[in-house]
Formats: C-alpha cells, sequence, structure tokens
C-alpha cells in the first residue's frame, strides 16, 4: 500500500512522460537495437494479421472463400458493403452509437470532473471523503449483480432507451473517473482558485473559468475511455435497450448473426463497417490517444 | 488508472480560511449522488433482497430465506461457470501481462520506428471485442484448421471451439489479442517513469539484461504490475461478450461464465432470485480476490 501511494505521489508532478528525455538517452547510448526491432515487428504482425484477414473476407466473393483465407481477393465484390449496409440497417446503428457515445463523453466530462472538484477541495470533511470512498468502493461492484436490477428499473423510469443508457455510463463511470481526477485537481495548486475568488468569482465561477480549464489533459484521457466504452459496449445496450429501432452498432452484429447465416463476406463487411468508424478515428489521433492514456495512467 | 487503494487522499489546505463549506460544494455533489445511489446502490441493494425470494422476475413471490444460496452450492452448473470462469482469468491474467510488459520492454528499447509499433500495438483497443470475436470465431472454424491441415497436424485440424475440453483455449487467445493493448500502454507509461540514470547510479550497467530487469525494472514498475494484475483479473472475471461471439457458451455448458449464467438464468430461465443469490456470492468473491491479490502484490513492490 504504502509503495504504491509514493509512487503515484512520486509520479503526479510529471506531467506526462517525456519524449524528449527518451531521445537524449539513446543518443548517449548508441545506436538502435535492431534485434528488438525486428522482434517487435514480427509481433505486430499478430496484431495486423486478423485485421487484413477481416479486410479481405470483406472484400470477397462467397465462392473465394475456401482455403485458409487469407489469399488476396482476385476479385472484389463491393455488394458485400451495400448487403450489409441494408440488413443491419447500418445508418441508423452508426447514429445510435454515434449519438450515446457523445451523449456520454461530454454528460461524463461536464459531471465527473465537477464532482471530483468539490470532493477534491474538500477532503478534509467527513462528508466529501466519505462521499470519496463511497464511490471508489463501487469499482469491485461488478457488473452482474447490478444487470437483473437495473433493466426492472431503467424500463420502470423509461429510461431503457439511449438517453437512459448516456445517464448509465456517466453514473458507472464516475467511481474510476472520481478517482484519476481527485488526485489530478490535487496537484493542481490552490493559490489559483484563491486569487480567482479575491477577485470576487463564486466557487461555480472558479471552476468553470479557472479549474475546468486547467482539468484539459485529464479531460482528454476520460474523454478517449468513455468513448471507446461506451462505442464497443455490448452488455448494457444488450439488457437495457427495449426498442429494436435504438440498437447501436455491437448489437447489431448480435441481433443479424442468424441472418448473416452463412453469408460470411456479408458478415465481414459488415463487422469492417462496425469497426471502421472508432478505426479511422483512431489512425487520425494515434499519438494523441496513446499519449491521453499514458497520461491517465502515471497520475 | 492506478488503484483506488493506491491514493489515500492528501489533505489539502482548506478552500476558506474560515472553514465553512461554500454551499455550492455541496450542490456540486448532492445531485450525483442522489442519481449514482438510484442507479447503482439501488440496484444491488435490490437484488441483495431479491436472493433471498423465489421471485422468477415476474409475477408473485415468496421469501425462502438462504435457500438459493444452499442450492447454488449444488448446482453443477453453476459451479461448472466458477470454475471455468476463474481458470480463464487466472490463465487470460498470467498471459496478457506477461505478454504486455514483454512487448513494452520492447518497445521502451531502443528501436527504430517506436512511435508506429506503439500505434500498432494499441489498436485491438479501440475495437469491440464482441466483433473481433466473431472475426476469430470464423479463424478458428475455418483458417486454422485449413492451416494445420496443409502442415500435416491433424491432431489441431479440427475447430478448437468444437472441443468441450479446448474451446476454453480459443476464448483465451481472443481475449488476450485484445487486452494485451490497453495493458502494454500502462506499462509502457510505467517503464518510462524510470530514469535512464538510475541504472547507471546503481552500479549494474554492465549486467546483463535479464538481472538489470529483475533488480531494477521490474521492483520500479511494481505498482503497476500490482494494478494491471488486480484490474485485469477483476475484468477478466465479468468475461461476456467474446464468449457470446466465439461458443455461446458450448459446446454444451463448457465455456459458461457467470456472467453468462446470471444472464441466461436471470433474464430467460424465471431464475431472477436464484441468480441474484449467485450475483452476491459473485460480488464477495471478487471483493475477496481483489484484496487478496492486492495484499500479496504489494509486499514484493519497491518504494523509491
Amino acid at each position: 500500500m504504502s509503495a504504491a501511494l509514493q509512487g503515484t505521489e512520486a509520479l503526479r508532478t510529471v506531467p506526462a512522460p517525456s519524449p524528449r528525455r527518451r531521445r537524449r538517452r539513446s543518443s548517449v547510448n548508441g545506436g538502435t537495437n535492431w534485434w528488438v526491432t525486428a522482434l517487435i515487428a514480427v509481433c505486430s504482425l499478430t496484431v495486423l494479421i486478423p485485421l487484413y484477414f477481416t479486410i479481405i473476407t470483406a472484400l470477397k466473393t462467397p465462392d473465394q472463400l475456401g482455403g485458409t483465407g487469407f489469399e488476396w481477393p482476385t476479385s472484389v465484390r463491393w455488394e458485400n458493403f451495400s448487403d450489409a449496409y441494408q440488413l443491419t440497417n447500418f445508418p441508423r446503428a452508426l447514429l445510435n452509437t454515434a449519438l450515446i457515445t457523445v451523449g456520454a463523453v461530454v454528460l461524463t466530462l461536464l459531471t465527473n470532473s465537477l464532482v471530483a472538484y468539490a470532493i477534491a477541495r474538500n477532503m478534509h470533511k467527513k462528508f466529501f471523503r466519505g462521499l470519496y470512498f463511497y464511490f471508489l468502493a463501487a469499482i469491485f461492484v461488478p457488473f452482474p449483480i447490478i444487470m437483473l436490477p437495473v433493466v426492472k428499473e431503467t424500463a420502470l423510469l423509461g429510461l431503457d432507451t439511449p438517453v437512459g443508457l448516456i445517464l448509465l455510463y456517466t453514473v458507472y463511470g464516475l467511481s474510476f473517473n472520481i478517482f484519476i481526477f481527485v488526485a489530478y485537481i490535487q496537484s493542481i495548486p490552490i493559490e489559483l482558485e484563491e486569487a480567482a475568488r479575491m477577485d470576487g468569482a463564486s466557487t461555480w465561477g472558479v471552476f468553470w473559468k479557472v479549474v475546468f480549464p486547467l482539468l484539459a489533459p485529464m479531460n482528454a484521457t476520460v474523454g478517449i475511455l468513455t468513448c471507446v466504452w461506451a462505442w464497443n459496449d455490448f452488455l448494457l445496450p444488450l439488457v437495457v435497450l427495449s426498442d429494436p429501432s435504438a440498437q447501436t452498432l455491437p448489437l447489431a452484429q448480435f441481433i443479424f448473426q442468424g441472418q448473416f447465416n452463412t453469408n460470411y463476406t456479408v458478415a465481414f463487411a459488415s463487422y469492417l463497417m462496425a469497426l471502421a468508424p472508432l478505426l479511422i478515428v483512431y489512425v487520425i489521433a494515434q499519438k494523441w490517444v496513446v499519449s491521453g492514456v499514458m497520461r491517465g495512467s502515471v497520475k | 488508472m492506478t488503484a483506488p487503494v493506491a491514493s489515500t487522499p492528501r489533505r489539502t489546505a482548506t478552500p476558506r480560511r474560515t472553514g465553512r463549506t461554500p454551499r455550492a460544494f455541496f450542490w456540486m455533489v448532492v445531485p450525483a449522488v442522489v442519481i449514482f445511489f438510484g442507479l447503482h446502490t439501488i440496484p444491488v441493494l435490490t437484488g441483495m433482497f431479491f436472493s433471498l425470494t423465489n421471485y422468477a422476475g415476474y409475477g408473485t413471490w415468496d421469501l425462502v430465506g438462504l435457500s438459493n444460496y444452499v442450492n447454488l452450492f449444488l448446482d453443477d452448473r453453476v459451479l461448472n461457470s466458477y470454475g471455468f470462469t476463474f481458470g480463464f482469468a487466472i490463465v487470460s491474467t498470467v498471459l496478457v501481462n506477461v505478454i504486455a510488459l514483454a512487448i513494452a520492454l520492447g518497445l521502451n528499447a531502443r528501436i527504430k520506428f517506436k512511435t508506429a509499433f506503439r500505434g500498432v500495438f494499441f489498436i485491438p483497443y479501440v475495437l469491440a471485442i464482441l466483433i473481433i470475436g466473431y472475426v476469430f470465431n470464423y479463424l478458428f472454424a475455418n483458417s486454422f484448421p485449413a492451416i494445420f491441415e496443409s502442415l500435416g497436424i491433424t491432431g489441431l485440424s479440427g475447430n478448437i471451439l468444437a472441443d468441450p475440453n479446448f474451446a476454453w483455449i480459443g476464448i483465451v487467445i481472443t481475449t488476450v489479442w485484445q487486452a494485451a493493448a490497453f495493458n502494454v500502454i500502462l506499462y509502457l507509461a510505467g517503464l518510462q517513469t524510470i530514469p535512464g540514470e538510475i541504472y547507471e547510479a546503481a552500479g549494474i550497467d554492465g549486467a546483463s539484461a535479464w538481472r538489470r530487469f529483475w533488480s531494477l525494472t521490474f521492483p520500479l514498475i511494481g505498482a503497476y504490475f500490482t494494478i494491471n494484475m488486480v484490474l485485469s483479473f477483476k475484468s477478466f472475471l465479468q468475461v461476456f461478450d467474446q464468449i457470446v461471439a466465439l461458443t455461446n457458451g458450448g459446446p454444451g455448458t463448457s465455456t459458461e461464465s457467470i456472467a453468462m449464467v446470471i444472464y441466461r438464468g436471470g433474464f430467460q430461465g424465471g431464475e431472477y432470485g436464484y441468480q441474484m443469490a449467485n450475483a452476491v456470492v459473485y460480488l464477495f468473491v471478487i471483493i475477496l480476490v481483489s484484496f487478496i491479490q492486492l495484499r500479496f502484490l504489494q509486499r514484493r513492490e519497491a518504494s523509491y
């Protein structure tokens, strides 16, 4: 316990792993280690090969399927995508997933940081300290124990909708997010807030004008984690959503398994279309995403 | 991303020297607490209550005391799911952490194209495990048997997912493929916090890489190792999505996880009360295991 504590305390002031330091060290120690480079390159194939397989299978005609399936497609059947598009009602599922994800990220960032701020600045008071541990304890509660009762409850409250899902993601992410927000807020010098208060800002004003902008790096981290979680989640939409037209991308893949039947090329086109949006965003913003997640772990 | 237990909150200076809490602070937390209590704590409490009933999920119910709990220990399907889930979670946790740490060490070494490789290894994190499961399902059923057959290894030319004894291996492979990504990044973050000078200061610059790893690197990222072990084990105990995509619990019930038994029994089998008892046991098992892991693993961490 104490070791981990010291670790986080020591790291708290380090903003992000500095690439500059690494570069300097490697230039001092000499050249590239080509053996490790080759090994890492081979290992990275284990990641790339299944992706390659997904893409080529989505492009093939059904009669090219036999064998190992790793062969380059001889002719491309673009209709796989249009078939999958219509069969799974792709635009609707995409829109649902996008709305739920954006809603969950925005609501999470606006509310979770606020709660964490109030807790972090009042940790010496019993009430807020108690709340902190109350939220943290929930990290150890597995979802299956909530699953059956929450379905009854959301149905009762009319929250068995995308809006309900947004609320659930915001609430269930709270424990973990408070944990990383509180650690970060405690590393921000309180003098800034006191100065703002001297100038007549209210507690709300201090949060929105001074603290929230300073939280930008942590907001990026929490935003990425929430986005990936809400976009890819399967179990929560499966049990909560009651209206079939509200289904999300993973849910659509599950529901249409029976209809894909042995039509594997169309199925793979559908998988690829469901994976592509987040994958494209990731490829474009790769450096930013990876460093955002790393920053979250250093706190 | 460090564990909840890792940070005992520091006592910070009072926001106002007078010590009165501005009312705004209460307004910041109270709505969140109410909603959190309503959507998280209340379901847990009602679930615990219904574990003492014979509620089917609809209709009337009676209190039945602890008989659900007694029946759990006599139920082969439930016991089997605990055995499968724990075996799966232990194997996956060990594999994910060993592989992720090895890749992170490689990425932290003096290699070319560091950023590009780092980007590649993180890709599986953004992909839905359910869909990955469908892709691997096809690979296990068609591609891998064809490859092994062409290599003349007839022992492996069947669909591993159709074999009750080995289907779990397919689930582990898929899980490790997807979950290693996140752990690689966490370990990499840990490794980059170690200043290079520390190796020189320790005077073992000439020592073998193996020795440097065990006597310096590994103890210094001990906190990361603990956190990753605890968090990945906890998430693997909740395995659901990839099983739906790969085996759907089969063949038979050989790969049914605890979450899957609760889902099926509770929603489809009219066993609401009974599966809530299962879930309560499951909750206590997870809490117990997390604390044992934390105590055991933190004893071996180094402090600096």
